[in-house]
């Protein structure tokens, strides 16, 4: 059967798109290979500056209650595999058959990097958003006494969520310094960072931001020398800038890692080698858009690091420069969940827009300026230039526009 | 089979009265309830090894738990390759993992 709108992906940015293409009369489907809608909005769990809990199951349900009022059609547990243009219109190909659609929703989100650290293949070492996902999701610890590798605004905030369901950390300290982890695994690139973090949200940056905000004026004035070998403590977890986890060991499954201290130039302390027994790991390397499908579509790329990487060309109205082909949430660059919840709304009316099925340009403006409002306040930036890589996106996109018209 | 479960939280509702099932892992019996995936009901099992590296033999368990590494490979319904983190586990199910395949035409060997 033929729908005005396919949608791959039911997260924040995917079930909002839905809902606003539904409103102006778009027949839509949405695929996810999830058993559950929401996406990775289901594990989330923070608390806001007033104290209000953002509980992504409750977010994720609303957006649910709101797809099962406009009978949208939603599709779980059903995997995209490729994706092909045929007579103008899309066929994506799933493990339970095909399906068609005049327009075409890429909202896939985004994936975890890895970092490669001596026996991380090892049963019980797992990404952070694993272990986000066991415990807040399945509601499964991912063990009893674990350690976290890598120190960044995703470790922290999870590495917080772990503690409040009972599971104990030894601490948050930093992968071991090798090609791949540049620019996280010495002390002085992840205290800048830290840094950069409290910069951004003069309201506390969760809850510990203000804790952070004045521990770190303090650190900045007596240098990162003076950083506590043991870290400071965060909600009783303690963040080791000064140690680094060098080999995960274990028979069969994790049962401790190797750890030294480092000194504040990055280099380790001689004699401080030394094993921690953890029955898990988690490693956190961040996030980066998941966009192979939209590259199976056809869409051209443009890296930027700001964004999270390799992002699909797309104007501040969500449209790529692929006939057809939308983009919205995570995939177009990393950002918080009210922000792809955001662009999927804009994305949703520029779909029923190419339908010929909204002609009020009005409500596509505000979409887009709901969009900058819900940016400037996201409690969790993810990337401190996240501003300047959209402007620059918007430009690129602008060029690409240019060209094709004048069939360059 | 609740080991690993969360028994307390100060802001999430936990699950409650949900439906035991029972299913089988590598021939053994366990228990899960309703909504596990095999993953979840195997780990609140204490179970972390879901197969063996096809050619190296080593263990390997769940590393994104959603969908993107395929490293939680195992064989449930019949069906080989199956998500562990993705996939709902049913009452009745048999579940097995990975092996270590021989690997006659490996380069290098004669
Ligand atoms: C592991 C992880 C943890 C995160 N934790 C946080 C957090 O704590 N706080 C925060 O602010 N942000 C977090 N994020 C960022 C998160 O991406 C955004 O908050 C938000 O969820 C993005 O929404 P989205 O709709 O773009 O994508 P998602 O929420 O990721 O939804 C995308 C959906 O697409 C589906 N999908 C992808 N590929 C396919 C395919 N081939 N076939 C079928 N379905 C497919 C997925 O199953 C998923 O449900 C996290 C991201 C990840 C990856
Ligand atoms: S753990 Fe990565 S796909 Fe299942």
């Amino acid at each position: 059967m033929m729908k005005d709108c396919l949608i791959i992906g039911a997260g924040p940015a995917g079930l909002s798109a839905a809902i606003s293409a539904a409103q102006n009369g778009v027949d839509v489907t949405v695929i996810d290979e999830f058993m559950k809608p929401g996406g990775r909005l289901l594990g989330q769990l923070h608390e806001e500056p007033d104290h209000v809990w953002w509980n992504g199951i409750e977010e994720a349900q609303k957006l649910f209650d709101e797809v099962l009022n406009q009978s949208i059609d939603l599709k779980l547990g059903t995997s995209v595999y490729h994706i092909e243009k045929a007579n103008d219109n899309w066929l994506v190909h799933t493990n339970e058959g095909i399906y068609r659609g005049k327009t075409l929703l890429v909202a896939a989100g985004a994936a975890e990097r890895s970092i490669p650290i001596p026996g991380w293949t090892l049963p019980g070492v797992m990404s952070i958003g694993a272990a986000q996902v066991m415990t807040n999701v399945h509601q499964v610890k991912p063990g009893h006494n674990g350690i976290v590798i890598g120190i960044n605004v995703l470790s922290l905030a999870i590495a917080r969520e772990l503690q409040l369901a009972g599971v104990h950390l030894q601490g948050i300290v930093l992968p071991p310094e090798h090609l791949l982890t540049k620019g996280v695994s010495h002390p002085m690139d992840v205290f800048q960072s830290l840094l950069h973090l409290t910069h951004l949200a003069p309201s506390p940056l969760l809850k510990w931001g203000g804790l952070l905000a004045g521990k770190s004026a303090f650190i900045q004035r007596l240098s990162l020398q003076m950083y506590p070998k043991n870290g400071f403590k965060l909600w009783n977890i303690s963040v080791q800038m000064k140690r680094v986890v060098t080999e995960i060991v274990g028979h069969e499954q994790v049962q401790g890692v190797k750890t030294a201290d480092l000194t504040a130039s990055g280099d380790i302390v001689p004699g401080s080698e030394r094993t921690i027994p953890v029955d898990f790991v988690c490693i956190a390397g961040g996030l980066y858009p998941l966009v192979e499908l939209v590259g199976v579509a056809g869409c051209p790329f443009k890296y930027i690091p700001s964004l999270g990487g390799h992002v699909p060309i797309h104007d501040e109205r969500m449209k790529t420069p692929v006939d057809g082909l939308f983009v919205a949430g995570n995939i177009t660059g990393i950002e918080s969940a009210k922000v792809a919840k955001a662009q999927g709304h804009l994305a949703g009316l520029s779909i029923s827009e190419a339908l010929g099925k909204l002609t009020e340009n009005a409500e596509i403006k505000r979409a887009i300026e709901h969009i900058e409002k819900t940016r400037e306040k996201a409690l969790i930036q993810f990337h401190p230039d996240i501003k300047k890589g959209r402007k620059h996106m918007e430009t690129i996109a602008a060029d690409f526009q240019k060209k094709e018209v004048s069939g360059q | 089979m609740d080991a690993f479960r969360v028994t307390k939280h100060p802001v999430l509702k936990l699950k409650q009265n949900r439906k035991e099932i029972a299913f089988v892992f590598e021939d053994q019996p366990y228990k899960a309830y309703e909504e596990d995936t095999i993953a979840s009901a195997l780990l609140a099992n204490g179970i972390r090894m879901l197969r063996r590296h096809e050619e190296s033999g080593s263990p390997r368990g769940v590393y994104c738990n959603i969908g993107h590494c395929f490293e939680c490979r195992v064989t449930a319904r019949g069906e080989e390759g199956v998500r562990a983190c993705l996939t709902p586990v049913e009452d009745g199910m048999v579940v097995s993992s990975g092996k270590q395949l021989p690997t006659p035409f490996k380069e290098g060997d004669q």
